[in-house]
This record gives structure tokens, sequence and C-alpha cells, in this order.
């Protein structure tokens, strides 16, 4: 069977190991990664999601009785893969803490004010050309205790299924200029600095909504299909 | 050729994801009901052996016949609306549960399930492979990769409820984790 594979993109991803963030080390697994080529299961993955996604999950100032605390701002961008395919039909789930660095969730120990009308939760469908829009609410940074004074810069976490089980993607967009990222190991436990600025979203004048909202755009890039199977690859697959 | 594009990097799912990852039916690879449905279930534990409460676990898989509902199976998509993927969060002590049908084998390959990890202090996807102990494992290529010494690991074992899987992020059981 000649199977289409993804191309690996070490250079551009965090390590297993990264001790600055102090929950790492007592979870990352001690053994190597057993390198497993990609065959039938890893190149098909679940297409689902249009039937998950209400009205307003993709507006999270609309889905309270009131209008939730906070700078209202319109999230825009692309799904592409490696080669620039936009990435149609595709799944996004996004959450994120509230105005005040607060997330809506019971662990949430943070002493800023929770917001009523906020849950911080939505999820959308790319359209045909790969695009997907959120509405929401300037999310606020929050301490988290993984050193002194740290502090997360605000950041939304995001959740694709691409088209393919090794297309999976769960990460973090970031906001321009963010004087936290300096402290932030997770932020830069990818070493990469082209990878690193890759999850900064860009200040969009044009995609703002007059007298409404500010916006910013954001491209997600999920692994690009390689060219060709490998012949070896390949033989493996007629065993 | 263009130069390809830089992928996006993964960051942690991090302690809150429950507000918004979780689905009422994610552990529902299959409806409550279908014949022949069992239970995969099993505990996920740290390097120290206490419970991983804040993982999401993702499976995917075949389904009975062992075809995929996808475009780039060659053998040509099948529409037998299988859903073929599960999610769960552990719970407070760190138990997760799928409903499921047993895969059938792939061309060349043993049945087995995929699965994604994710959970605070990882930075990134952890992936491995559920392996059926009463199915002929002897000739799968996934396997024969892995050291025969960790191989257990990643073969489920016969559970009233069906069958048992834990994952150990560490320790003398870790389990074997893929890079695809
Ligand atoms: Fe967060």
């Amino acid at each position: 069977m000649r199977l289409p594979t993804y191309r690996r993109d070490e250079e551009s991803q965090p390590p297993v190991h990264w001790p600055d963030y102090v929950s790492n080390p007592g979870r990352a697994p001690k053994r190597p990664l057993v390198l497993m080529p990609q065959r039938l299961t890893e190149i098909t993955g679940p297409l689902l999601g249009a039937e998950r996604v209400g009205q307003h999950d993709n507006d999270l100032t609309v889905q309270h009785v009131g209008e939730p605390q906070g700078q209202r701002i319109v999230v825009t961008g692309r799904v592409l893969d490696g080669d620039g395919r936009p990435i149609p039909d595709t799944l996004l789930e996004i959450w994120q803490a509230n105005a005040s660095g607060r997330y809506h969730h019971n662990g949430d120990r943070h002493p800023a004010p929770l917001d009523p009308n906020f849950s911080g939760v939505g999820r959308c469908m790319t359209d045909a050309a790969g695009r997907y829009t959120f509405t929401t609410i300037q999310p606020g940074a929050y301490p988290w205790r993984n050193h002194h004074n740290a502090w997360r810069p605000a950041h939304i976490h995001f959740s694709l299924f691409g088209q393919a089980f090794t297309q999976r993607l769960i990460t973090q967009m970031y906001f321009p200029g963010d004087p936290l990222f300096g402290q932030d190991p997770i932020f830069n436990s990818v070493r990469d600095p082209k990878a690193r600025e890759s999850m900064i979203a860009s200040f969009d004048l044009d995609a703002t909504v007059p007298e409404w909202a500010l916006a910013y755009s954001w491209d997600i890039v999920l692994r690009g299909k390689n060219p060709t199977p490998l012949e070896n690859e390949e033989d493996e697959d007629d065993d | 050729m263009t130069e390809p594009l830089v992928t996006t990097s993964s960051q942690t799912v991090g302690p809150f994801f429950a507000i918004g990852l979780p689905w009422e039916d994610g552990p529902f690879v299959v409806p409550a009901g279908t014949p022949g449905a069992f239970h995969i279930a099993g505990r996920m534990v740290d390097g120290t052996g206490e419970p991983v409460p804040d993982a999401l676990i993702e499976t995917w898989q075949a389904d009975p016949d062992g075809r995929f509902d996808h475009p780039d199976d060659p053998r040509g998509a099948v529409s037998s609306g299988f859903r073929g993927f599960g999610r769960c969060a552990t719970d407070v002590n760190g138990r997760f549960e799928f409903l499921t049908l047993k895969p059938g084998a792939l061309p060349g390959q043993a049945p087995h399930v995929d699965v994604s990890v994710f959970c605070r202090g990882m930075l990134r996807r952890l992936v491995t492979r559920i392996y059926f102990p009463d199915s002929d494992n002897s000739a799968d290529p996934v396997l024969a990769l892995v050291d025969s010494e960790f191989r257990h690991t990643l073969i489920a074992s016969v559970a009233p409820f069906g069958y048992r899987f834990d994952i150990c992020l560490q320790g003398q059981d870790e389990t074997v984790f893929f890079d695809v």
C-alpha cells in the first residue's frame, strides 16, 4: 500500500523533558520515545465536529444573559498544513481565563474575580478555505507558582484535529509584545525562535470591528505531508 | 518546492482543560447498548505511583472490519458510522474508560488502538498503543520495534468489563511511548 505520511518537524516542537516547568520532571517518561513509522492508523484520524458546534460557540461574549467584563477581541486566522494547503471542516476547541486571569474551574484558586457572564470555552469548524473566527475577551495574565513570582503570559488554549492522528495538536496562542514572555518556561520550552514567534498572534487592524472590538490574526500550521512514501516504509507496509 | 511552513508548536494542555475539552459522549466510541461493546479502562500514574487526575486520554482505532472512515485509507473510506474516536479526562483517581468494539486487524498489523495522552507537566502529546491479549500479536511490526522487556506495557489484560490498560508515565512499568 502506498500511504501518504506526515513530515517530522522536531525543530518546531518543545522537548519531552523540560525541567524549568516544575511539574515536568515527575511526569515526563524517562525512557526514550520509540520511533514509529506512520501506518494506516496514524495517517487517518477522526473527521468530526460539525455536529458539536452550537450557535454561540464561536462567540464567547454572548453565551450568558449579560456581557462579560473586559476588552472584546476577534481572533481569526487559517488552519494550514506545512505546505500551505488550507485544512477545511476541522474542529477547533478553545478555552481561556477571563479578563482578570481566572479560569471558570474549581481548581483555579487565583483570588481574582470570576465573571458570571464568561465561561471561556469556544468551538468552531474551519470553512472551506480553512478560516476560523472567534469573538472573545482579552484573557488576563495569571500567577502559577512555578517559580518565585511566576506569571503566565496572556494566552488562549487551542485544540485541533487536522485530518490525521499525526496532525493532532494542542497549543496556546499568545499576544504580541507581552512583557511576561521572558520569564515563562512554557513559552520558552520551544527553542527555535521562529517557531516560538509563530505562537504569537498579530494585531490585525483590518479585522477589527469599528466601535466594537480589536482583532488579532493567527494562522495555525499542522504537519505537512511527505511528497512520496519512502521505499523502505512501503516495504514494511507490505509485510 | 517552496519552503515548508513552520509547524505550530505544541504547548501543555495545562490544568484547566476540563472547562472545555471533555465531551459527555467522549468515552463512547460506540453508543451504550451496542452489541458486543466492552470497556477498555485503566488508571494513569506518575513517577511516584500517584494517580494523574488531570490528563486527557484520546483513542483512535479501526472498526471491527479493520477499516477507517477516512479518504486516505487506500482501500477506500467506509461509512459504517463507526466513530473510531474516544476522549476521556482522568478522574481524581487517575481513572479513565472507553466503551468500544474490538478493532479488526489491519494489513500486516495486529488489532490495536492508538492513544494520545495530554496532561499538565507535558509540553507535548504522548502517543502509545493498546494491543489485545487474546489476539496474535507475534508478527506486529510496531511491537517488533519495542524492546521485548517493555512490550507487555502495550498489551491490555482481560478484565470482567472488557480489558484493563494502565498508563505509567515513569517507573518500573513505564509505558512505551512512540514518536510518530
Ligand atoms: Fe492557561
